[in-house]
């Protein structure tokens, strides 16, 4: 691990009066790795050897006043690289190597803050000094994150500072599995994978199977378009997740749990192995758990990269090497599953709760969230928003909250924010439906959400503004699943292929009011035979849409026409009158000539000769150009 | 009707039925007298769940797959709801928008379970678009026909090959609506480890997986007026090739067969029972040899080709222990081919040998180069019963009017020893009632061995005779022969005889019989077999005068050179696909320097795959394009030494990038020196030097 410690001399008349350990973090998840927060870590390396030279600062492991760490996600994606000062609280977004000599100049050395690294918040116009003054960070309770971002992910010493490890020694050496079970029970958690089923029930169900051998299973194997919540957790804090999957294994009585770990995600795949490394090199994995003498040992597996191993019993069947197939319940997992023995699977997030809720008691948890829904839950929120990434809010936060707060509001397609753009939330993924601006004052929890035909899912959310067309963004993710469906049950494989086609018809003008019918009673069909909850949610982006905006499904049947242009064979552009200043711009761009009109007047479209190239739409200063 | 729930019953429809030990809910609701559809449920195979038919509704619980869920006193279920009739219907017509549809031509066609099914609901329009992306048939098989088009990914087969048989020739690849039934890394049929037993066409619902035909070769034939073709039937069509007549499974009807084999123009029909005689006497034989010798021991029966090509392929170290017996078929198609050109004043040439098979392995066996001389196979033709009855409706017989008639004489007189063959148990009785007369020297008793018979699919019995204790085992289905297979190899049992037949229940459950949807067909047939034995004047092979007239007048001793040559064969170990491997650097020049790199999994992990990459490496740098081949093969089976490399005749274990490039060079200078050698002529005379 390279991880550089300096220290400087004390009474150095050149350096500021810092008391007390300072720290430079740099977010490295893997948005901010995209971006290059491994060159701004570099560049940092350097800089602080360079200038610990000027100022005879020593280099010098163990005793630590700077401390240089890589964090996981701290959320804020879209921003990134992020830098963070503490104790100082100074918050930098958008850093690039280049910035690196100003900020150890002015603020290491100084004190004083890079101003135009600050967050300028797009709403007052103010620099936010530190994330406590950021909107994306005020409205949001970190709680299975708290650590993300503030610990280096890589060292399990500041995970165990942090109270790391200590609920898994109260559950290894003060508790009973019935009363780890009861606790979680009492705390009310339910899983957030999707389904929401409560978690304490699943760990009693394995708990009271007579068998020798039992396993636990951490699910981490996110595969929705669009989200990153498990990611985030295993690669910002791997140890709450291992802890949390002792937590569940002393529960039901497992000595051997398997961590399976998407392999599309290798920086996740990386901490979570040197997690699991760790924490066996420090005893508390291992043959004598915490002195309890009892056995834990946890396995690091990467997953097949197929979306259907996030099913439980495919991801089971992945485990023992056999196609990701899923297979009928009953019997359950917890009857009978890996190799044919009672297993517990949980997600990722449900188990980084754990821990939490055994330190804070049940009690404490429940008075987070709605009372059907307690706790936290985190989500990717991403799509026309202001401010993208990780967020953690209590359940039961309205739709508006999230959307219009924590997200800045929804921007048109430049990614600028703009009033009454907002059309739509897609909230769970392939599997999720549609929320409208209707709901805006939804609170977002497991009942709720069914309530209105959608689901938490694995809790992806993507904003979408009224330039997006409905009937695309149902195909978009049916394409996923039809895509992703593992071709064992006929309804699952045959009918998303059918749901597919008729969604190409409503978008290429084939389709009829029949259409609309057909893929309701498909869907339907498809929602109720299905045989496991991928097939069972894969129409629910379909069905939700035709739900709530049947009206565009309606008028790309009946009047060939899609509003928002997306679908080329139906976008009608036309020019806007009203904005049009008649500059000329769009004819002379028109690659056929289908615009005309003379100077300062405003132009006309002719539809018949358009080929519905855009070229015009982005030359148009003025938005003149409607409908494509 | 708010009646109490009794103990112990659920409610279907409304209606109490008691729980009786079922296990799931389809069980029950067949017991209740409905018939709910389904493709993928078998009661031998384990619960897939994919189909969607048999989806029921309960009470409190919603939706869900009958064949899944196991019955709880109290449940109300219900079968037939309207929304229930519209998911199964859906479910139809989606497959059949997947499907091709060229019904009448498919040789399913009224066999058809999604015909049948598609029937059964009603549906009578499909809603969807036609989506089938057409994928090539594979007949690469001499066997079993392959064509996706038709496949409604049940996993029948998939599950039947590697649940019964263990073999997994098939599985499903890829996802989606890509998802495929197919043989491994996407070969054909014909190239992998298939048995060839058929099983799989047995459960497969639609035309997707068929037993190849060759009706049309038979029909040239017979039309052939310069052809003298001999038809030779295997003791269990006789139980079968009634019920596509609408008779009844085990009704034996020997005369009509023989009856309608004449009318459909063949010039001689023999009885393979006859040849299953020939075997005991042989294979009887050969079994007291080495019972008295002890040695190699268990004596495996080799009737079987499903059989013996697993027993090539993953047990070839039993290879010895198999009989040197060729199967009846085997055996009659040489016998006859040597024969009857001298009995008929036939060229041999011009006879063509039919045989007519439960089974679909035969027509395999019937091609194996081992039973090809000269271009000219003992054996012709093979066609199943299934078969048989197809040419017989197409000739338009009236198969179940026909008057009786016999087998041609002498290769169609067969004792009742010989046509036990057709049952699981039958060639062990057989050899039981030849050997306790050879031991003995006495006349048996009763010729019944009842403690051979039974259903199960692993017998054992003890015999004794004269004192002598034999153990015996009889085993169908090749998940259980392998169990026996793995006790022999570790030596955990001791067994005189193991007899093995490839599919449950023996010949009489062959992929070549008639498909039929009677549960009790196979256990009927069996009767059958056994009743035909009991019919029989003769029970013994011992008793066929005329094979021991065809010792007497022609082959000799039994076991004797005569007989050895013609009856007996050996096989070969097949433990590894016919694979060229991998070329990677081919050179173009004449002679060649041959490298192989073992790439297997053993040898991959200790390094093989640098070793490789190194030496193609070497070879392009130092131009030796047109004298090296470099290629990557797929196991020496030496594991335990690996990485192996094959350089020339030098064979590297333990291999290193270094000693193998220093290999390549020096073998390559030895060839250089060797062929400058050639051209300079010689190089040890004193003129030379």
């Amino acid at each position: 691990m390279s991880k550089a410690t300096a220290t400087t001399k004390k009474g150095d008349g050149a350096a500021p009066a810092v008391a007390g350990k300072r720290r430079v973090i740099i977010c490295a998840g893997t948005g901010c790795v995209s971006t290059g927060a491994l060159k701004v870590y570099d560049a940092f390396m350097r800089e602080l050897k360079k200038k610990a030279l000027n100022f005879d600062v020593i280099l010098k492991p163990e005793s630590e006043n700077l401390h240089l760490s890589r964090s996981g996600c701290q959320g804020f994606c879209q921003m990134g690289p992020l830098v963070t000062i503490i104790p100082d609280d100074i918050f930098y977004t958008k850093v690039t190597a280049d910035d690196v000599e100003e900020i150890v100049e002015k603020t290491l050395i100084k004190g004083d803050v890079v101003e135009w690294l600050l967050y300028n918040d797009p709403g007052t116009k103010q620099f936010c000094r530190g994330t406590r003054d950021i909107p994306f960070y005020q409205r949001q309770m970190r709680y299975v994150l708290k650590e993300c971002g503030l610990i280096d992910p890589e060292d399990l010493n500041e995970y165990l500072s942090r109270k790391g490890y200590e609920a898994a020694k109260k559950a290894f050496l003060s508790m009973t599995p019935e009363a780890v079970c009861n606790e979680i029970t009492a705390s009310g958690l339910r899983g957030r994978g999707g389904g929401g089923f409560p978690t304490g029930r699943k760990w009693d169900a394995a708990r009271i199977q007579p068998a020798a051998k039992k396993y636990v299973i951490c699910n981490g194997d996110e595969g929705d378009p669009g989200a990153f919540m498990d990611r985030s957790v295993m690669e910002g804090n791997p140890h709450s997740v291992i802890e949390g999957v002792m937590i569940a294994a002393r529960a039901i009585g497992a000595d051997e749990a398997y961590m399976y770990v998407r392999a599309e995600y290798p920086l996740a795949v990386k901490r979570m192995y040197k997690a699991v490394a760790d924490a066996e090199a420090a005893g508390i994995l291992g043959s004598n758990v915490f002195n309890s003498g009892m056995k834990m040992k946890c396995v690091v597996m990467e997953g097949a990269g197929a979306f259907v191993c996030g099913e439980e019993t495919a991801l089971i069947a992945s485990i023992e090497g056999l196609r990701g197939m899923p297979v009928p319940k009953p019997p359950f997992p917890a009857q009978s599953g890996l190799w044919g023995k009672p297993t517990v699977i949980n997600n990722v997030e449900t188990l980084a709760q754990v821990p939490c809720i055994l330190l804070d008691g049940a009690e404490e948890y429940r008075k987070i969230g709605t009372p059907t829904s307690p706790g936290t839950k985190t989500f990717a929120l991403t799509g026309h928003v202001v401010n993208t990434g990780l967020i953690e809010v209590p359940f039961g936060t309205t739709l508006g909250e999230i959307v219009l707060n924590i997200g800045g509001g929804v921007t048109d397609d430049q990614g600028k924010m703009t009033k009454d753009m907002f059309k739509a939330v897609q909230i769970g993924g392939p599997s999720g439906g549609c929320l409208t601006p209707d709901m805006l004052d939804l609170p977002l929890d497991f009942d709720s959400l069914r309530a209105v035909g959608a689901m938490v899912g694995s809790g992806g959310l993507v904003v979408m503004n009224r330039k997006t067309c409905m009937v695309s963004i149902a195909r978009f993710f049916m394409e996923f699943t039809q895509r992703e469906s593992c071709g064992k049950c006929v309804l699952c494989r045959e009918g998303t292929k059918q749901l597919l086609s008729l969604l190409d018809d409503v978008i290429e003008g084939r389709a009829t009011p029949a259409t609309l019918s057909l893929m309701e009673q498909l869907g339907r069909a498809v929602q109720k035979g299905s045989l496991c909850g991928l097939g069972k949610t894969a129409p629910n982006p379909v069905l939700s849409t035709l739900r709530y905006f049947r009206h565009e499904y309606e008028s790309h049947v009946n009047d060939k026409h899609c509003l928002t242009g997306r679908c080329k064979t139906l976008a009608k552009p036309l020019i806007n009158a009203a904005k049009c200043k008649g500059c000329a711009m769009c004819v002379t761009v028109c690659p056929v000539g289908a615009i005309t009109g003379s100077k300062k007047q405003p132009h006309k479209l002719n539809q018949e000769a358009c080929i519905k190239c855009g070229a015009c739409t982005a030359k148009c200063k003025f938005n003149a150009i409607e409908g494509i | 009707m708010t009646k109490k729930p009794v103990e112990n019953t659920v409610s279907i429809n409304g209606r109490p039925v008691a729980i009786e030990g079922e296990r799931n809910l389809l069980e029950i609701i067949r017991k209740a007298g409905i018939d709910l559809p389904t493709f993928c449920y078998h009661s031998d195979l384990s619960v897939y769940g994919a189909c969607r038919l048999c989806l029921v509704e309960i009470d409190g619980r919603g939706i869900v797959g009958s064949c899944s869920t196991p019955p709880e006193p109290g449940m109300k279920i219900k079968t037939h709801t309207e929304e229930i009739r519209e998911i199964r219907k859906i479910s139809v017509e989606l497959l059949l928008a997947n499907h091709d549809n060229n019904c009448p031509t498919c040789y399913k066609s009224n066999n058809c379970q999604l015909q049948r099914i598609a029937r059964q609901l009603g549906v009578e329009n499909i809603r969807f678009k036609q989506v089938l992306d057409r994928k090539p048939v594979d007949t690469s098989s001499p066997s079993v026909t392959r064509d996706p088009n038709k496949c409604v990914l049940c996993g029948d087969c998939v599950r039947v090959c590697s649940e019964i048989q263990e073999v997994g020739a098939i599985d499903f690849a890829y996802r989606g609506h890509q998802a495929s039934v197919l043989p491994a890394f996407g070969k054909d049929l014909g190239e992998v480890e298939c048995v060839n037993c058929g099983q799989c066409t047995v459960v497969c619902p639609t035309g997707a997986l068929s037993p190849r035909s060759e009706m049309e070769e038979v029909w040239k034939d017979l039309m052939n007026p310069d052809l003298f073709v001999v038809a030779c039937v295997a003791p269990a069509v006789r139980v079968a090739i009634g019920e596509p007549f609408d008779m009844d499974p085990g009704t034996i009807t020997t005369g009509q067969m023989a009856a309608s084999l004449k009318m459909l123009g063949f010039d001689q029909v023999y009885d393979t029972s006859f040849a299953a005689d020939l075997t005991i006497f042989e294979e009887g034989s050969e079994f007291l040899q080495r019972k008295t010798k002890g040695e190699r021991l268990p004596q495996f029966t080799s009737c079987c080709p499903g059989w013996v090509k697993f027993t090539e392929q993953y047990y070839p170290e039993l290879l010895e222990k198999l009989s040197t017996c060729k199967s009846p078929q085997q055996m009659f198609g040489s016998l006859l081919k040597d024969r009857l050109p001298e009995m008929l004043g036939i060229a041999k040439e011009k006879i063509r040998i039919v045989s007519v098979m439960p089974c679909t392995a035969k027509k395999y066996e019937a091609k194996r180069p081992e039973f090809i001389h000269d271009g000219i196979a003992d054996v012709d033709h093979v066609i199943i019963t299934q078969e048989l009855a197809r040419m017989i409706k197409a000739a338009g017989i009236l198969f179940s009017d026909l008057t009786p008639e016999s087998f041609d004489m002498p290769f169609g007189f067969a004792t009742g020893a010989g046509v036990l063959f057709g049952n699981s148990g039958g060639v062990t009785e057989a050899v039981l009632r030849f050997a306790a007369e050879k031991v003995t020297g006495k006349p048996l008793q009763s010729f019944e061995f009842k403690q051979v018979r039974g259903e199960s699919g692993l017998r054992e019995a003890a015999i004794s005779i004269d004192g002598v204790q034999l153990k015996l085992a009889v085993v169908s289905g090749l998940k259980n022969a392998k169990t026996i297979a793995e006790q022999v190899r570790k030596g955990t049992c001791e067994y005189d005889i193991v007899e093995v037949m490839a599919c449950p229940q023996g010949c009489i459950g062959g992929a070549g019989q008639p498909v039929s949807r009677n549960p009790l067909a196979k256990k009927m047939r069996t009767k059958g077999i056994y009743d035909a034995d009991k019919m029989m004047p003769l029970h013994k092979s011992q008793e066929n005068i005329f094979v021991a007239d065809c010792y007497a007048k022609f082959l000799g001793d039994v076991g004797g050179d005569k007989a050895h040559h013609l009856l007996h064969t050996h096989y070969q170990s097949r433990r590894r696909l016919p694979d060229e491997g991998m070329a990677f650097f081919s050179g173009n020049g004449g002679q060649r320097l041959k490298v192989d790199v073992c790439l297997g999994t053993n040898c991959f992990i200790r390094g093989a795959q640098d070793i490789l990459n190194r030496l193609l490496r070497h070879a392009e740098e130092n131009k030796y394009e047109n004298m090296v081949d470099i290629r990557a093969s797929f196991c020496f089976e030496q594991c335990e030494e690996g990485p192996t490399v094959k350089i020339g005749t030098v064979t590297l274990n333990h291999a290193t990038v270094d000693n193998a490039v220093q290999t390549l060079s020096r073998e390559l200078e030895q060839q250089l020196s060797g062929e400058s050698a050639a051209i300079g002529g010689c190089t040890s005379c004193s003129s030379c030097k």
